[in-house]
């Protein structure tokens, strides 16, 4: 290996988590790095309005938020890097992360890199992306300004997302496979209460289709076995999240969803290497507990470090 | 000068459609995040393939005609335009080398 640049800490992602970690690990004057496969943020970008930030009574919007915590940590000497991690392996102690832009050998590993969408799954959902599929209702909400819309889920995601395309399309139809919401209260008070926004109980959604666009998709209840259709013009998919950890397979243990599994100091299996945020078995996904976590395993790895 | 150039309903057909080099088009709006995301490296492709290919944006919010008229229902969507027709579609973020991959594919 010739080209490796060395760092204390190398942290991976560069959502709340990975910002916070960043953040505090500047401020112990440790050497750091925050490598990031697109800009700083992570999933608050899309999130809108965040309202249960603390300090931000008004709620703040998530892009907003995202780029005042970059700010915030480059201002005390954090560095960044937009690359993508491919690998991260042992060398003794050493830990060499391996990205798009370069080979990086750190003392000490944060790992942040939250998680993904997970995918419906279903026929016509990977022909219509983009094509009325939808994964962000924050940024495609608007294009459906008076068209019928369906919302696939129904924890706090899924109820955010049809109460912000409320503002936009004709109707909202949320399909939830339960009989009744997981998402937080004060949501789901809002979104039964909405005019606009009806609910398909114990429904599942079993294939979308249409011609050059979504067109209407295929229901079946549960419950009862009984088929219908919807008809709709876009559909919005929020049934859940996934780790990013498939470059892990093989180094840390991850629970049987493939999140990372750690301690209260945010520690994994391999001492140096510690995980925040979303990314962690367990995690409830929210900013301030990603922020919290953050602060964690950059004070443990400053611990790990200088002993 | 290499950069990306603001296209609306009006001049898409001139700027875009007849064009004799290959076209990137960033379609995009001011609310959504992954289009910050994009936005950068937009403009570093701009410079890059200065010459070979030229680089559009289209705010959806200001042009749902030309959004529309390609079925552009998610944003951000970067689609390249070739002798006047649509050769490549790209929905949501990519990394740069994806998109740069994308790119020499038309150029060839």
């Amino acid at each position: 290996m010739t080209d490796e640049r060395e760092y204390d800490v190398v942290i991976i992602g560069g959502g709340p988590a990975g910002l916070s970690a960043g953040l505090y690990a500047a401020r112990a004057r440790l050497r750091s790095l925050l490598v990031e496969r697109a800009a700083p943020g992570g999933l608050i970008v899309n999130a809108g309005l965040v309202e249960n930030y603390p300090g931000f009574p008004q709620g703040i919007n998530g892009l907003e938020l995202a780029e005042l915590m970059s700010q915030q940590a480059t201002k005390f000497g954090l560095e960044t890097l937009t690359a993508e991690v491919t690998s991260l392996e042992l060398r003794g102690e050493q830990k060499v992360i391996t990205t798009t832009e370069g080979n990086l050998v750190a003392k000490a590993v944060i790992i942040a890199s939250g998680s993904d969408r997970v995918k419906l799954g279903v026929p016509g959902e990977e022909e219509f992306t983009g094509r009325g599929v939808s994964y962000c209702a924050i940024c495609d909400g608007a294009l459906f300004q008076d068209m019928p819309v369906a919302v696939v889920g129904g924890g706090n995601a899924a109820i955010n997302e049809a109460l912000d395309l409320s503002k936009f399309a004709s109707r909202v139809t949320v399909i939830h496979r339960r009989a009744e919401l997981r998402a937080t209260r004060i949501l789901q008070e809002r979104a039964l209460a909405h005019p606009k926004i009806a609910f398909r109980w114990n429904t599942v959604v079993e294939a979308i289709e249409g011609k050059d666009m979504v067109e209407r998709l295929r229901l079946r209840d549960v419950s009862s076995g009984e088929k219908s259709t919807l008809e709709v013009s876009g559909v919005f998919i929020a049934i859940g999240f996934r780790p990013n950890t498939g470059y892990l397979q093989g180094v840390l243990s991850l629970d049987s969803a493939g999140a990372i599994i750690t301690n209260e100091k945010m520690e994994t299996d391999v001492p140096g290497i510690f995980a925040a945020g979303d990314i962690r078995s367990g995690s409830i996904r929210q900013v301030v507990s990603a922020a919290g976590d953050g602060a964690v395993a950059a004070t443990q790895a400053e611990r790990y470090i200088r002993g | 000068m290499g950069k990306p150039i603001e296209v609306s309903d009006d001049n898409f057909d001139q700027v875009v459609l007849q064009s004799d080099k290959p076209v990137l088009v960033d379609f995009w709006a001011a609310w959504c995040g992954p289009c910050r995301m994009v936005a950068p490296i937009v403009e570093e492709l701009a410079e890059e393939y200065e010459g070979r290919v030229t680089v559009a944006k289209v705010d959806v919010d200001q042009n749902r005609k030309t959004a529309s008229r390609y079925g552009v229902m998610s944003i951000p969507t970067l689609l390249i335009f070739k002798n006047g027709a649509p050769v490549s579609n790209i929905v949501g973020f990519r990394p740069k080398a994806d998109l740069k991959r994308s790119l020499d594919a038309v150029l060839e």
